[in-house]
């Protein structure tokens, strides 16, 4: 199933000043605009990260409530409810594994939950593996062996992240990538589970 | 870098726009007050010269409280009624509190927050730390010309919402215009930061007199983002003076010590303390009550030996934040130090060795907070010049959620989410028919509730009677831009609502605190009356100038009606708030508001507007998906 294709988005632009305050309020960024949108980036998997960057500061120099702090009460919760969408915006696009979710779900297309039922029985044996390898390295308080682990893993990611930006921006197959998405969804997990070993073991 | 200085030497604003701000450093140990004259930052210095206000509080049997160096130099003989480093007891109850059992007072413990019995009666934390903030703004004031109309607190980073609340409350109390609280450490970014026109990752190591905090934060133009922070709320340079009372006990041989001995010596733990940093001996001599004689000698050797577990546990939170922001040490460009304690060598030495680099120690540890935090206070009070501002990007230092069947946690808000951030999650019933839900708000990183801490309980009725997992509750959490929490849960099955919100106040109720605020007014002979006549005018004036900057920047937004209404509005609050009758402007406050809410909400989407401007066109008509957005699962 393809991408549905992008309508075309007015941005008001030559206003002079004597417009009408309702069509100025119409045309101006929308709060329940998309993610992307709100960033002015192509909605795709693979994004520059530099200019996200530089969006959301620009974004947030406007919108902050620091902007705003001998303000009236109106404009505050303004600013505040802005500032709080431009930072859900933010951290949804900045990491690959919200944003393919996000992806897919501006494509209405339900990834589900950390289901095992809905994994293949040989991704669930290899992560069952992988957690034995980790369980018994935790046990024998074995840091090397647990970074070891690590770097392996996020090695995986990696791959499974070019894999999904393959899907989602060139092949566009969400049903794939919705397979790819939940893999990737149970090796986050495990890679957290490793972190927390990792940082048991320093304390 | 332009960020460098806020105004040419010896130029300042005109006076009529310049408005009083202040930057407070409440610290454990001693507190100050900054403000930034003619663009340059400034520590206010009492009578006497002296920059630092011991925060020490001592309470006397005619209802007199002595603050600072009167009642630190009474602490030994009074030990009771003088109360030291409260902020140790903010927010916090009873068992909260490490070596409680070592201390002169006479505790209350209540749920929520402990208080303390005085000479001149019960005192919550937050009064204390009230008593400390009164006598700051007193200073302010008199230095200053005039009532304040902006503060900004600063607050360990890693202070939970209940510590926060506490700080909150206790401006509050004091009559202080606060307008944001400011985690410490990135007070002292802003004020390095902005000093060095610094560019990188840099890390703050806070050690103050009772807390640590350690903060990862990325500094580039005009940006003060921090990505990390950690720390522990109750260990502090106080904790040192402690593990050299326990070493003077055990190689005297003390017997069992009184309390005002007990003070004496802590007291003379922490001159020796000090007198390390310099030497590398120092005499510790004493006449205790009891007859006894202490006549010791410390070495630099012998304390750096005996503090090594305290340097080890500021290492953890360290390591954890370097993690969480997902850096290395070679990441990091510099250490700023901040705090008196980071002044123990072996302090220096252990930060140099953990991070491979010479701590940055151009500025004055003691200052530094309350530099930056005048800084940050002169920005958000609009007394910056147009170019010389700055974007600051805080995190909220502990995760926030809510219990859930069996005693677990189920996170809402993970740690070091930039703020401010709100997050919703859906809940159900565990029960066929249940009609109400108990939501208990915690904060923490456990998984089993007894291990975080309890913020706030309530209860959701009106839940229709269905089978349980049918009911859909959503809990919503927001956590604004001073770090703090409000909760709000809904029931969103077809037909029925309820709706409930809740600001947690850690056992200190709204009503408590209006009983305290006119109880504090009484004791200072202030008129209670003319004090919030003056707080509702100084908020007048703020409304007004804040309107009239719109109107002057963005006035063609509004129709010549809506303009009309508006200047009527304005020049009905300047009336009001040139009498003396605080309910008519309380009134014409309300209805300058009124009037000026579509204009804030058309100004905020041309702010927004701007952000785009001079991007492609083409590249922004590229962007669209569909408009309606579902929430994240």
């Amino acid at each position: 199933m393809p991408l549905p294709p992008a309508p075309g988005r007015q941005m008001a632009h030559g206003r002079g000043p004597r417009c009408l305050p309702e069509r100025l309020t119409r045309t101006a960024m929308d709060f329940a605009a998309d993610h992307f949108s709100l960033f002015g980036l192509p909605a795709a998997f693979r994004i520059d990260p530099l200019l996200l960057d530089r969006r959301y500061i620009e974004l947030q120099t406007q919108v902050h409530p620091d902007r705003f702090a001998s303000a009236g009460e109106g404009a505050k919760r303004l600013s505040q409810q802005w500032a709080t969408r431009v930072n859900e915006a933010y951290q949804t696009l900045r990491r690959p594994l919200p944003r393919a979710r996000y992806l897919l779900q501006l494509a209405r297309h339900d990834v589900g939950s950390e289901n095992n039922s809905a994994m293949p029985a040989d991704f669930l044996v290899e992560q069952m593996e992988w957690r034995e390898a980790v369980a018994e390295a935790r046990a024998a308080g074995d840091h090397h062996e647990l970074e070891r682990l690590h770097h392996r893993l996020q090695r995986e990611l990696a791959a499974r992240e070019e894999e999904i930006a393959a899907l989602l921006d060139e092949q566009r197959d969400l049903e794939q990538a919705a397979d790819q998405v939940r893999r990737l969804m149970f090796e986050e997990k495990l890679l957290s589970e490793i972190d927390d070993a990792i940082a048991a073991g320093e304390e | 870098m332009a960020l460098l200085q806020i105004a040419e030497p010896g130029e300042s604003t005109p006076p009529h726009q310049h408005r009083l701000a202040v930057g407070i450093d409440l610290g454990t140990t001693n507190s100050l007050v900054a403000t930034v004259r003619s663009g340059l930052a400034v520590v206010l210095s009492d009578d006497l010269g002296r920059p630092l206000l011991p925060s020490v509080v001592r309470y006397l049997p005619d209802g007199e409280v002595e603050v600072g160096y009167d009642a630190q130099a009474r602490q030994a003989t009074d030990p009771r009624n003088t109360i030291v480093s409260v902020k140790r007891f903010m927010g916090r109850g009873l068992r909260d509190v490490a070596n409680h059992e070592g201390l002169p007072y006479h505790f209350d413990d209540r749920p929520g927050m402990l208080r303390l019995h005085t000479v001149a009666g019960v005192r919550s934390p937050v009064e204390v730390s009230a008593d400390i903030l009164r006598v700051l703004r007193q200073r302010a004031e008199a230095s200053l010309g005039g009532p304040l109309s902006a503060a900004v607190i600063t607050v360990p980073a890693y202070f939970d919402d209940a510590q926060r609340q506490a700080t909150k409350d206790a401006a509050r109390l004091a009559g202080l215009p606060l307008i944001r609280l400011l985690n410490e450490p990135t007070a002292a970014a802003i004020a390095y930061g902005l000093d060095n026109a610094a560019e990188g990752i840099y890390a703050v190591y806070d050690l103050g007199g009772g807390t640590f905090d350690i903060s990862i934060l990325r500094l580039t133009r005009g940006v003060f983002e921090v990505l990390a922070t950690g720390g522990d709320s109750a260990l502090g340079g106080d904790d040192f003076d402690h593990r050299i009372f326990c070493w003077i006990l055990e190689a005297a041989a003390l017997q069992p010590l009184s309390v005002e001995d007990a003070r004496m010596l802590l007291t003379r733990a922490r001159e020796a303390k000090e007198y390390l940093t310099l030497h590398g001996m120092a005499p510790i001599s004493a006449r205790l009550n009891s007859g006894e004689v202490v006549d010791l000698t410390l070495s630099t050797e012998t304390f750096a030996e005996i503090t090594r577990t305290l340097l080890a546990k500021t290492m953890q939170p360290v390591k954890k934040a370097l993690r969480d922001a997902g850096l290395s040490i070679g990441d990091v460009k510099g250490v700023v130090m901040v705090g008196g304690a980071t002044r123990m060598p072996q302090v220096q030495r252990a930060v140099g060795d953990f991070f491979r680099q010479e701590p940055l120690n151009n500025l004055d540890p003691d200052k530094v907070v309350a530099i930056g935090a005048a800084m940050q206070a002169n920005l958000l009070a609009g007394n910056g010049r147009a170019g010389d501002d700055w974007l600051l990007l805080d995190v909220i230092p502990l995760s926030l959620g809510i219990e859930t069947m069996g005693g677990l946690v189920e996170k809402i808000i993970p740690r070091n989410s930039t703020i401010p951030t709100a997050r919703a999650q859906e809940f159900t019933t565990f029960r066929d028919g249940q009609t109400a839900l108990s939501v208990h708000v915690v904060q923490g990183e456990r998984e089993l509730v007894s291990d975080c801490r309890s913020l706030a309980r309530f209860e959701l009725h009106g839940i229709p009677p269905l089978v349980a997992g049918a009911a859909r509750i959503r809990v919503s959490f927001q956590v604004d831009a001073d770090g703090l929490l409000a909760v709000s849960a809904r029931e969103q099955t077809a037909g029925a609502e309820a709706s409930i919100v809740v600001k947690p106040s850690y056992g200190l109720t709204d009503d408590e605190i209006a009983l305290m605020l006119k109880d504090s007014l009484l004791h200072v002979r202030e008129d209670a009356a003319v004090r919030a006549l003056k707080e509702s005018q100084v908020d007048a004036q703020r409304l007004l100038e804040a309107v009239r900057t719109a109107l002057a920047s963005d006035g063609e937004l509004l129709s010549a009606d809506e303009r009309a209404r508006v200047d009527a509005g304005l020049l009905r609050l300047d009336d009001a708030a040139r009498g003396d009758n605080r309910r008519q402007i309380m009134l014409a406050m309300d209805d300058l508001e009124a009037d000026t809410k579509d204009f804030a909400a058309r100004r905020m989407d041309k702010s927004i507007r701007q952000a785009f401007a001079g991007r492609n066109i083409s590249e922004i008509e590229t962007v669209a998906l569909p408009a309606r957005r579902e929430e994240a699962p």
